[in-house]
């Protein structure tokens, strides 16, 4: 078969063709965005924290009228406030672990700071998240240690939230080693933070760890964690629980009786949004991730819309012509041509007006993508999205036009014989 | 005479019900989802002080220097919050008609009601002329006076949803509020007033928070009382001292400020007022760099903030986008149902039927369509909105709503885009030459 006749016959239809061919072009453009979108969304969502999450709880409170923290008197009242709270808890029947900790991966509430390889240093090599706490940080989260030790009771200090001061010993996440030293040997080297000269020796390091804050804004030291032996003290504290297995409800409940009977002169009210209450992990990640998944779910129902309308949208048109060319199909059955032929006829043409309108499509879909590069710090959309896009938009084309295609394959001969 | 065009336009979109329907829905579905992502948007970007914002300033002085960028970033922009030492320094010197340092508070406070237990409330820590100069308004009372910001009095403003926490609700001016252990005296309940974005201190609340702006109290006491900042701390160096003085003397960056300037004279003599403050620092050796402020209206300071979250821009363009595929979809369908009926237009064009009369015909048919389809899109923009909530953060799905206004925006984009996008169409069926058509037929 020519494509002549064909084209001889989308000419006649300038107007329709282009609008057709640019509003597939439009689709595709804007469903590989969409898409790249909910793949970027997705892949955020599903990346591990590096925490062991089920069973885990955590802990937020203010105390009320506590001392201030200020001098050293009163950090040391809190700080046995709060040495105090751990053990009630740790007590608890349904308590497997329990540790003091300064925030959480996805919790967005971040300390963070800059890891230097020299004393002094003016710009930090690293950006890093900091994560203050006790020696049962890595058991109570489900850390894995992959070289060096874990910190002991012993290691571990204590100073006001506005203290100052280093610690000696840090454990730090295999990613930030490996960034500070290439090589791989950043067990046992030190490090100083936060541009001081006062040096730090990594003496642990663990396999993965997630900086508290999930947004763009952390993109760029995601993995980066130090983990630091000192219980900050202050009049809020966070408390992160392991519970014993299929004992997350109970042990919560335990929790909150036991800390009020403790001293009922605190705020563990449960009020999420601004960080106070005793919450699962389950729901931190939830919240955390509550606009990504929004999101991705957001792209898909406009991709699913805008596909929907453009399948409609051929069909619609298709139908058109071929009840327009009813007299001329007829005439050219009566003239030979075959069923198959009006139907690959038909199809063919799709495939032409569909292929230029992906073609086009696709350099609009690079386009949008680098655009949106540039206004909203996206990141660069694989071409195979476009290629997948391509693909599935010219099936998308055949399946539309198959219908009406068939309904002119059955255009009778006789046809050709009426007038209009 | 458009009593006939409806009845002939009602009457060819029967002929063709499966395809009208198509048309309806796609224009449906195509503002709807426009408009859904438009009533999220157009809540948080629009001006939370519409009669004020023009008057509305956020200075910020460079008290960090070339040290407070790192090597990759070339923008010399000073950081975007105040440290203690210059938000002191600008209250003292008293320069705008009103101005206000502000840092955000989490305050534990003690209900007087026995067996309750003690609860958070989020506030500010302002001055007595923030209450003027946001034009705040009050259920009960009023804000306090420049004379106990002085005297770091021990009184609170508070909202109307902590006074229902509190006291269960009331005239509670003059009772009596357990706020960290020290009592203050209630002297003023906010009416309803909880702006969103949170424009006074987007550094601290990040503009859409919910939960804060519960509790106001002096600036001076609440320094007074060690009430710790419960929102950003950032620094370019550790401070050298421990605690919240220690907070107070570093130079790291924590207290937001805003200023009211009422005219463009004012606006001039403050911004040269601030140079001569970062050149009268410089003099004494606290900064080795000439001064480097900035002194941005409220609008253009919201901009710079990155207030609007970038997603909310993202759907609106992506539902956008999805609306010019729905027209350009009607575009072709009506043009093909249009140019189809070129035998009827030209027995009416021979019949006496001008050029202009086609036009309206059509006109009135798309127009119809996009009627049709703009009720379709207010049904689906109710059902959209109803479920932003579902989809978005909370905080900023809450205030996305329906109101008259979108309503009757919906139906006239509905309206007028559908006519647009019967324009061309409408054209071509005007083209039709009556000669033609008639002969071959």
């Amino acid at each position: 078969m020519t494509l002549h006749p064909i084209l001889a016959a989308l000419k006649k239809h300038k107007a329709g063709v282009t609008l057709i061919t640019l509003q597939i072009a439009l689709t595709l453009a804007i469903v590989c965005n969409a898409v790249f979108i909910i793949g970027q969304r997705v892949d955020r969502v599903n990346r591990p924290t590096g925490l062991d999450e089920q069973n885990l709880f955590l802990i937020q409170q203010a105390y009320v009228g506590a001392p201030s923290g200020d001098d050293a008197e009163s950090v040391q009242k809190l700080d046995a406030m709060q040495r105090s709270d751990l053990e009630t808890l740790r007590g608890l029947p349904d308590v497997e672990s329990v540790a003091a900790i300064s925030s959480l991966p996805l919790l967005q509430s971040s300390w963070t700071g800059g890891v230097g390889l020299k004393p002094d240093q003016q710009h930090s090599t690293e950006h890093a998240a900091y994560y203050f706490g006790d020696d049962q940080m890595l058991k109570t989260l489900g850390l894995q240690l992959v070289a060096g030790r874990n910190f002991t009771a012993s290691d571990i200090t204590n100073r006001g939230f506005r203290g100052v001061g280093q610690p000696a010993m840090i454990i730090v996440t295999k990613a930030l080693g490996d960034k500070l030293f290439p090589k791989g040997d950043a067990l046992g080297k030190t490090v100083y933070l936060d541009g001081q000269a006062i040096p730090s020796t990594i003496i642990g390091i663990v396999k993965r760890m997630q900086i508290p804050a999930s947004g763009s804004w952390g993109n760029s030291f995601a993995w980066n964690s130090v983990l630091q032996p000192i219980r900050l003290n202050s009049s809020y504290t966070r408390t992160a629980v392991r519970a014993k297995p299929g004992r997350l409800d109970a042990a919560m409940r335990e929790a909150r009786e036991a800390l009020f009977k403790a001293n009922p002169m605190r705020v563990l009210e449960d009020q999420p949004n601004i960080g106070v209450g005793i919450m699962p992990f389950s729901e931190i990640r939830a919240r955390a991730y509550r606009a990504d998944i929004g999101m991705a779910v957001l792209m898909g129902v406009i991709c699913l819309i805008l596909l929907c309308v453009t399948a409609a949208g051929i069909v619609g048109l298709t139908s058109f012509w071929v009840g327009q060319r009813r007299k001329q199909i007829g005439i050219r059955r009566a003239l030979g041509a075959t069923r198959n032929d009006i139907l690959r006829y038909f199809q063919t043409e799709n495939l032409m007006i569909a292929g230029v309108g992906v073609l086009l499509g696709a350099i609009l879909a690079v386009g949008l993508n680098l655009w949106m590069m540039k206004q909203f710090a996206m990141d660069r959309m694989s071409l195979l999205y476009v290629l997948v896009g391509v693909v599935a938009l010219l099936m998308l084309g055949q399946s539309a036009v198959f219908a009406p295609a068939r309904r002119a394959s059955r255009v009778s001969p006789v046809e050709a014989t009426r007038s209009v | 005479m458009f009593a006939y065009y409806l009845d002939l336009a009602l009457r060819s979109l029967k002929r063709h019900k499966a395809l009208t329907g198509l048309m309806i829905i796609t224009i449906g579905f195509g503002v709807a989802a426009s408009m859904t992502t438009w009533s999220v948007f157009r809540a948080v970007s629009g001006d939370p002080i519409p009669w004020k914002s023009s008057k509305l300033f956020v200075p910020q002085i460079d008290n960090w220097g070339p040290a407070g960028h790192g090597p990759k970033d070339t923008s010399n922009e000073p950081p975007d919050a105040m440290s203690y030492t210059d938000a002191v320094a600008l209250m003292r010197d008293h320069r705008a008609k009103y101005q206000s340092a502000m840092y955000q508070i989490g305050a534990a406070v003690t209900p007087q009601r026995v067996g309750q237990h003690p609860i958070t409330a989020i506030g500010e820590a302002v001055y007595s002329e923030f209450f003027p100069m946001l034009d705040v308004t009050f259920k009960y009372g009023s804000g306090w006076s420049a004379a106990d910001d002085d005297h770091r009095a021990q009184v609170a403003v508070i909202s109307r949803h902590l006074n229902e926490k509190a006291f269960g609700g009331g005239d509670s001016v003059g009772k009596t509020l357990t706020i960290d252990g020290h009592e203050y005296r209630v002297v003023g309940v906010l009416d309803d007033w909880h702006p969103q974005p949170q424009f006074y201190d987007v550094v601290n609340t990040g503009g859409f928070s919910e939960g804060s702006g519960n509790i106001f109290v002096p600036f001076t006491t609440a320094i007074a009382n060690s009430m710790n900042n419960n929102g950003n701390t950032n620094c370019v160096e550790t401070p050298k001292e421990p605690g919240f003085v220690g907070l107070q003397h570093s130079e790291c960056v924590w207290i937001a400020f805003m200023v009211q300037l009422d005219d463009a004279a004012a606006v001039q003599q403050y911004r040269q007022y601030l140079d001569n403050y970062a050149a009268a620092q410089q003099q004494a050796g606290r900064f080795t760099w000439p001064p480097n402020n900035r002194l941005r209206n409220l609008m253009a300071w919201l901009d710079h903030e990155h207030v609007v979250p970038s997603d909310t821009k993202i759907s609106l363009y992506v539902a956008l986008g999805l609306l010019l595929v729905c027209l350009v979809n009607t575009a072709g369908l009506l043009l093909a149902k249009f140019l189809r009926r070129a035998s009827e237009i030209g027995v009416r064009r021979a019949l006496g039927a001008s050029r202009r009369e086609i036009y309206t015909q059509f006109l009135v048919e798309s127009g119809m369509v996009g009627l049709a389809g703009g009720v379709l899109g207010l049904v689906l923009t109710g059902l959209g909105i109803s479920s932003v909530s579902w989809v978005l953060p909370r905080d900023i799905a809450a205030l996305a709503r329906l109101d008259v206004s979108l309503l009757v925006t919906t139906l006239i984009v509905a309206i007028v885009a559908t006519m647009l996008a019967g324009l061309y169409p409408t054209m071509r069926a005007a083209a039709v030459q009556p000669a033609w058509q008639l002969k071959s037929n």
